[in-house]
């Protein structure tokens, strides 16, 4: 019997021959990694271990991103403790200010995941990494404590959900739309403990930008991962950058898959997600009149160069509505760098956005743009659960990065070829 | 181990952002994040609860971030047991790991109303309604998972394997089911 490709990369790690789907199994794992958010609470559980050092000062990551630039006392406190036992630890990958991007952008882009690793997170999203054919999970704070001591996790093998799509894609419609679009068809639990495996002619055909996008999305419909498969648009990505050499796993011929999901999207149009679920999907030609106070273009989702080179297109020789915040982040400083050189900034600038330091801030109500009561957001961020980003009683329409800036422009919602 | 509480019932998809909104998570001491816990969803929540309530909801409690600082919420406000039609995966874990009971049970969720008083005895694996009589029987926990429980929570399970083998590694025998 063939397996999946998360089987096959979960054996390879925990030793044997082959997995099966419910099989509990103590896996190494190639890079563990927190934030500043998570990291303070992980290292005061790595203490109580009894351990000196971490497995591997190479292998352990910590990347001041949340609420950093500092945004409060508590905040900079935060930050003192991960900055002294990255410190103490000699940790090589420790980034701060100045050097530090969004995790899950920066993690990609300085080439510290390769294919077939395993990378646990604590950060949900880590699954972002499934893009380059990584089994890649968010976990909490205790167990990384562990991980980063032993470098080693237990896990039960999730079942394997495969997504098919098949078609030709839209203008302005891209990975956002597709994963958006998908968790409305699945729901909010729809891979529930799953690993879903991302294949067919559509992405097959997307850049790793927005391939990036789906798998970091994977854990709003409730999975444990989501992978893709390795292909020439992979290793083109990983010349030049990928920090450690790599094994490319293939799924077999007759692998067994819980699920196969198969999505014709040659009619899909831009989605938006409505408070306060991602599963509540619409195309945004059925938004009808929603005003906007804020525009977020940015972070782990679309903080990624392609997404500003889309939010530029849209916004070049425009204004931003006079009544909007448009506030748009650059995923990394490699990002930054990019967007100055193609003078993406200088548009942005020029249309009345306000370009900051890579930072997750606004996405979960942090710094850097948090909602009042009663005010309204259109973000290309994951989440819009009530008080995601900001007051209670505020909301936040998920987005991508076309329909946020033509919204922006407009001061509703809306399609981006109503600009034309 | 005998838990008798008051029941706070929710529903379907309840968020680790509305457990404890990221506005808090400038810090993990946990009596801090209990003074905030659910406060996005029920505001009255965390003045009125009594040490040992039990939280009950529906599908997915727990969706959402990896922040162990949800858990760590409920369990500081004294919540005894959290039941459930279904967890998060993160969640799920992250319970485990920090000793805060959970318990995935549809029938009794289905037959709990909120104020009903309740009585989870967890070696048994029964949930007894006190306020209709009905009781209740739970999935046991997998039995690699009953051990980090029996130890008190990841860290001293791990504590125990890392003195007992020279190695880090769990031998393959040991986990496997």
């Amino acid at each position: 019997m063939g397996h999946t490709l998360t089987e096959k990369i979960l054996a390879d790690h925990a030793g044997l021959e082959e997995v099966h789907p419910g099989q509990f199994v103590d896996v190494a794992v190639d890079l563990v990694l927190s934030n500043d958010i998570t990291a303070p609470l992980a290292i005061r559980e790595f203490e109580k271990l009894g351990v000196e050092r971490v497995f591997d000062p190479a292998r352990v990551v910590i990347v001041a991103d949340h609420f950093v630039p500092n945004k409060d006392i508590p905040s900079a406190q935060q930050s003192l403790v991960i900055r002294q036992f990255a410190h103490a630890q000699k940790l090589v990958h420790y980034y701060d200010v100045g050097r530090m991007g969004i995790e899950h952008v920066l993690l990609p882009e300085q080439g510290l995941v390769v294919p077939g690793d395993v990378v646990v997170g604590a950060d949900s999203h880590t699954c972002t990494y499934g893009a380059l054919g990584a089994f890649a999970t968010g976990m909490g704070s205790t167990d990384i404590a562990v991980a980063m001591a032993t470098g080693r996790v237990w896990m039960r093998v999730p079942e394997t959900m495969r997504i098919v799509y098949h078609g030709q894609l839209q203008p302005w419609v891209g990975g956002k739309d597709l994963i958006l679009h998908t968790i409305g068809q699945i729901g909010v639990d729809g891979a529930r403990y799953k690993a879903i495996e991302f294949g067919g002619p559509v992405v097959a055909a997307l850049p790793m930008a927005g391939r990036f996008t789906m798998a970091n999305m994977a854990i709003e419909a409730g999975a444990k991962a989501g992978l893709f498969p390795v292909d020439q648009t992979t290793l083109a990505y990983l010349g030049g950058r990928a920090a450690r050499p790599y094994r490319v796993y293939e799924p077999d011929a007759d692998a067994t898959y819980q699920q196969v999901i198969e999505i014709e999207v040659s009619h899909l149009e831009p989605q938006v997600a409505f408070p306060h679920l991602p599963a509540n999907t619409r195309p945004v030609t059925q938004v009808v009149e929603v005003p906007v106070d804020q525009v977020v273009i940015g972070s782990c989702t679309n903080g990624w160069l392609e997404d500003l080179r889309v939010a530029a297109e849209v916004l070049r020789g425009r204004s931003v509505h006079r009544d909007v915040r448009c506030i748009i982040i650059p995923g990394s400083p490699q990002v930054y760098l990019d967007a100055l050189r193609e003078g993406l900034l200088e548009v942005f600038i020029e249309a009345g956005a306000a370009v900051s330091t890579p930072t997750c801030g606004p996405c979960l109500g942090g710094h850097m743009g948090v909602l009042a009561a009663g005010e309204r957001a259109v973000s290309t961020t994951n989440r819009n659960f009530r008080g995601r980003m900001g007051h209670p009683d505020s909301e936040v329409y998920l987005a991508g990065p076309a329909v946020a800036a033509a919204s922006a422009v407009a001061g509703r919602i809306i399609h981006p070829s109503e600009l034309e | 181990m005998r838990i008798t509480g008051r029941v706070w019932k929710y529903g379907d998809h309840v968020d680790t952002d509305v457990i404890i909104p990221a506005r808090y998570l400038n810090t993990s001491v946990m009596e801090e994040l209990a003074r905030h816990c659910l406060e996005d969803l029920d505001p009255k929540f965390a003045t009125l609860v009594q040490p040992g309530d039990v939280i009950v909801a529906g599908e997915n409690f727990g969706c959402g971030s990896s922040r162990e600082h949800a858990p760590l919420a409920i369990k500081g406000a004294g919540v005894s047991c959290v039941i459930a039609r279904s967890f998060a995966r993160i969640f799920y874990r992250n319970a485990i790991n920090i000793g805060l009971p959970i318990l995935e049970c549809p029938a009794a969720v289905q037959d709990v109303e909120d104020g009903h008083q309740i009585e989870v005895d967890l070696e048994s694996g029964q949930v007894r309604n006190l306020t209709t009589g009905r009781v209740f029987r739970v999935e046991p926990y997998p039995p690699f998972m009953m051990a980090i429980i029996e130890s008190g929570g990841l860290v001293p399970y791990t504590r125990q394997r890392l003195k007992a083998a020279r190695k880090p590694n769990v031998s393959q025998d040991e986990v496997r089911q």
